[in-house]
C-alpha cells in the first residue's frame, strides 16, 4: 500500500468507527467491498483518486475545521449528512488504540481457565474437615515440590470415585499455599453441574495444550494420572498394582514444558472405595467410563454407598523430582526415549507404594 | 467497512457489493448490486481491476437463512469470488475473508485455547459448521493455487455490538439468554468495531496467514446473561432444542445449531498470532459485553436511530452530476 500520503491521512480519515461514539455511528454492513490500492504516487484515475487529491491539495485541515471539508464527490458545499461533515471537520486523526477496556468491571470472578476463587474457598473450607479429620492425611517429602515454578505432580489414581485428586490438590495448597491445577478427563466436562463446579474448583481438562500452557507459560503446579480411568475403574483385587502409564504423554509434556515430573504415591484411596465388580452394560447405558459397583454400595446402600467413602488414612509421599536433559520447546520428541522415562517413573512409583505399604499397619489407623 | 476504507487515502477505490442495499451513508464507494451467489464478480473484477478483494459475506449463523441459502451463500458464492479472484491474468494480490471460530467446534475434550493450528475435536454435525469448514478448504486450495495471491483467513468469535443483529444479541435484546442447565461454559466475544478494524489492519498491512480474532479473557455463559441485564433461561440438558422448541419460539428467543455445543462447552481461542502483527484491540471480551450492554440501554429510552436509507437516484446525482460543485477543484 502506498504511504506517501501518510502525513495528511489525519485531515481526512475519520471513517473508522471510534470506541466513544459506538452508539450512535452506523456500522458498515456491506456485505463485501473489493479495493484497489493506489500504485505509486502518481494519479492515474482521477475520478477515483479524489480522497488522495484532496489529502495532497489541502494539508491544513485545522484551518478549514469550520467549514466541511469532505472527501467524497457525493457530497455538496455547505454541509451535508451530519457524521460526514462532523468528523471530517475534527482534524483529529484516529488515535493509537490502547487496551482501552482491559479492565472492564466484572460480576463473576472466574478466570479465563474457569476457576472461580469464590468457589474454591468455599470448596475448601467444606473439604478441609474431610482432609484433617476423615482421611487423616499424612504427607512426606513435602518439601521435594518446588515453591516456584512450574512442574507435573504425577500420582497413581485409586477408589471408584477417586479421593486422591481433591487430597493432593487441597493439601498442596493448605500446606505450600500454591494452587494446583487438576488435569482431568474430558468427562467431567460432559456431566451437568459436576463439570462446572470441577471447572470452578481447579479442574482443566486434559490436553496436551492445556498443560503446556499451565507448566510453561505459567509455571503452575499440574496435577496429572497417567493411569487415567484405568486406575480406578480396577477392582479391589488388582489394589496398589500400578496399570498402564497410557502412552507417556506426561513426560512428553514436561519435556516440551521443560518442567520436573514429580511422582507421588497415595496410599489409602484404594481402601477408601474399593471396586467389587464394574458393569459394563450399565456403563454403557449410561455413557460413564466405568460402572462400578463398590462395598460401601454395600455397607451404607446404593446413594449413601455412592457418595460415602471408607474412613481409610491417606498417606502420601512424594518422590525424587525427575527432570529429564533434553531440549524443551521441541514439537516431537523420540517416543523411545518417552516410553523409557515413563516407565521408570512407573516403576519408582511401584516401588513407594510397596514401600509405604510395608509400613502400614493398619489400613484405618495407618 | 467501506466507511474504514474510505478514510484511507491510500485506497484509491473502494467498491461494495451486496445482495441488498447499502445501510449506512458511503462516500466513496462505488456499489453494485449482486445476486446471492455473487456471480457477477468475475466480470466485476476483470472489468476494474482491483487488487484486493474483502470477502465478508459469509453467514455464520444459521438462524437467519435457510440451509439451502446457506450453502448457496457460502459455498457457492466464495466458490464464485474464488473463481474470479483466481482467473487467467487476474489483477487480484490479496484475498481476505472472514470466518469464524465456529470451525474449531466445540466439544468436551477441546483444549482451553484453539490456536490457529489447532484440530477440531467435535464432529461436524451442524450445516453452519459444514459449509464454513468447506469455504476454508476451498479457501486453502485457493491459496496453494496462486501462490502469487496473499490469502487471509480470520476466524472471529461471535460478535457483538450496537448493530449487528446475531443469535445472542437477540436473546440479550429480549432480556432472556437460553442456557443448558448445569452447564456455565466460557466463552469468547468480539466487538464489531474490532472486526471493522482488523479487516482492515490486515488489508491495508496486507497480512497473510490464518489469524484468530477474539476479545481478550473469557466470560462464563451466565456472566454474559448479567452483564447484558439479561436473564438465564434454563434448557433441560437432554435434547434442549428438540425438548424446548416451543419455549424458545414462545419467547421468540434463539439458539440454532451451532450455538447448542457452545452453550455447553463453551471455546476459547489463541490471539496472540494476530496481535503479533500489530494489532491491538479496543475491546476485550467483558468489555465487548458492557459495551452491547450500553447500546442496549440507549436503544430502549431512544428506540432505534434514524435509519439510513439508500437512494440510488439521489447518489448518483451528487456522485456524476456537473451540478454538484466539489471542494478542492
Amino acid at each position: 500500500m502506498s504511504t506517501t500520503y501518510d502525513a495528511t491521512v489525519a485531515s481526512v480519515t475519520h471513517s473508522v468507527p471510534q470506541a466513544g461514539d459506538g452508539d450512535d455511528a452506523p456500522r458498515p454492513t456491506h456485505p463485501r467491498q473489493t479495493t484497489r490500492s493506489r500504485p505509486g504516487a502518481g494519479a492515474d484515475a482521477p475520478v477515483r483518486a479524489d480522497a488522495v487529491d484532496l489529502a495532497s491539495t489541502q494539508p491544513a485541515a485545522p484551518s478549514s475545521a469550520g467549514r466541511p471539508v469532505n472527501a467524497g464527490p457525493g457530497v455538496t458545499r455547505g454541509g451535508t449528512t451530519g457524521r460526514t461533515t462532523s468528523s471530517a471537520s475534527l482534524p483529529v486523526p484516529v488515535p493509537p488504540t490502547g487496551p482501552a477496556a482491559a479492565d472492564a468491571p466484572r460480576l463473576s470472578d472466574v478466570d479465563e481457565w474457569g476457576r472461580s476463587e469464590r468457589v474454591r474457598s468455599l470448596a475448601r473450607r467444606l473439604y478441609d474437615p474431610v482432609y484433617r479429620y476423615w482421611f487423616r492425611v499424612e504427607w512426606e517429602g513435602l518439601e521435594r515440590i518446588p515453591r516456584t515454578g512450574g512442574a507435573l505432580l504425577v500420582a497413581n489414581h485409586a477408589g471408584a470415585i477417586p479421593p486422591d485428586a481433591p487430597v493432593i490438590m487441597h493439601g498442596i495448597e493448605r500446606e505450600l499455599g500454591r494452587p494446583v491445577y487438576g488435569l482431568a478427563d474430558s468427562f467431567f466436562r460432559t456431566v451437568p453441574v459436576v463439570g462446572t463446579l470441577w471447572s470452578r474448583t481447579g479442574g482443566v481438562p486434559a490436553h496436551p495444550d492445556n498443560a503446556y500452557r499451565l507448566l510453561h507459560d505459567r509455571q503452575e503446579l499440574a496435577l496429572v494420572f497417567p493411569e487415567g480411568t484405568k486406575g480406578p475403574s480396577k477392582r479391589y483385587a488388582d489394589r496398589y498394582r500400578l496399570r498402564r502409564f497410557g502412552r507417556g504423554g506426561f513426560v512428553e509434556i514436561a519435556m516440551r514444558a521443560g518442567v520436573p515430573v514429580i511422582p507421588i504415591a497415595v496410599v489409602g484411596a484404594e481402601e477408601a472405595m474399593p471396586v467389587l465388580f464394574r458393569s459394563y452394560h450399565l456403563a454403557r447405558a449410561l455413557r460413564l467410563p466405568y460402572f462400578p459397583v463398590t462395598a460401601n454400595m454395600l455397607a451404607f446402600g446404593p446413594l449413601l454407598g455412592a457418595v460415602t467413602y471408607f474412613p481409610a488414612k491417606l498417606r502420601l509421599r512424594v518422590l525424587e523430582p525427575v527432570t529429564f536433559d533434553v531440549e524443551p520447546g521441541l514439537e516431537r520428541y523420540s517416543k523411545s526415549r518417552v516410553m523409557d522415562e515413563a516407565e521408570q517413573v512407573r516403576s519408582r512409583l511401584q516401588d513407594a507404594l510397596h514401600d509405604v505399604l510395608r509400613e502400614r499397619r493398619s489400613v484405618v489407623f495407618g | 467497512m467501506a466507511q474504514a476504507f474510505e478514510g484511507q487515502p491510500s485506497v484509491e477505490l473502494v467498491l461494495g457489493m451486496g445482495t441488498g442495499e447499502p445501510k449506512v451513508p458511503l462516500e466513496r464507494t462505488e456499489f453494485v448490486r449482486a445476486d446471492q451467489t455473487y456471480s457477477i464478480l468475475n466480470r466485476i473484477v476483470r472489468a476494474t481491476r482491483v487488487d484486493t478483494v474483502v470477502h465478508t459475506f459469509l453467514v455464520t449463523n444459521s438462524s437467519s437463512v435457510t440451509r439451502r441459502a446457506l450453502h448457496e451463500v457460502n459455498v457457492i458464492g466464495t466458490l464464485n469470488l474464488l473463481a474470479a479472484a483466481g482467473a487467467a491474468g487476474t489483477s487480484v494480490r490479496h484475498v481476505v475473508v472472514k470466518s469464524s471460530t465456529h470451525v474449531y467446534g466445540s466439544s468436551p475434550r477441546d483444549p482451553a485455547w484453539f490456536d490457529e493450528g489447532a484440530h477440531r475435536n467435535a464432529p461436524v454435525t451442524t450445516q453452519l459448521e459444514r459449509s464454513l469448514l468447506e469455504v476454508e478448504s476451498l479457501v486453502d486450495d485457493f491459496a496453494e493455487d496462486n501462490p502469487h495471491v496473499a490469502v487471509t483467513v480470520l476466524r472471529f468469535a461471535n460478535v457483538l455490538g450496537s448493530d449487528i443483529v446475531t443469535p445472542i444479541s437477540t436473546d440479550l435484546r429480549r432480556r432472556l439468554l437460553p442456557a443448558i442447565a448445569g452447564y456455565d461454559p466460557l466463552v469468547q466475544f468480539v466487538e464489531e468495531d474490532d472486526v471493522v478494524r482488523s479487516l482492515e489492519h490486515v488489508t491495508l498491512n496486507r497480512i497473510a496467514g490464518r489469524f484468530n480474532v477474539a476479545g481478550a479473557g473469557k466470560l462464563p455463559w451466565s456472566e454474559v446473561a448479567h452483564l447484558a441485564g439479561a436473564h438465564l433461561l434454563p434448557l433441560s440438558p437432554i435434547a434442549p432444542r428438540l425438548t424446548c422448541a416451543p419455549l424458545l419460539r414462545l419467547a421468540r428467543l434463539e439458539l440454532p445449531a451451532e450455538l447448542e455445543a457452545l452453550a455447553r462447552y463453551g471455546r476459547g481461542v489463541d490471539t496472540s498470532r494476530l496481535l503479533q502483527t500489530g494489532f491491538s484491540y479496543r475491546y476485550t471480551t467483558a468489555g465487548t459485553v458492557r459495551s452491547f450492554a450500553r447500546a442496549n440501554n440507549l436503544r430502549r429510552s431512544v428506540g432505534e436511530g434514524p435509519v439510513y436509507r439508500y437512494e440510488r437516484d439521489l447518489e448518483q446525482f451528487f456522485r456524476h452530476s456537473r451540478a454538484v460543485t466539489r471542494e478542492g477543484e
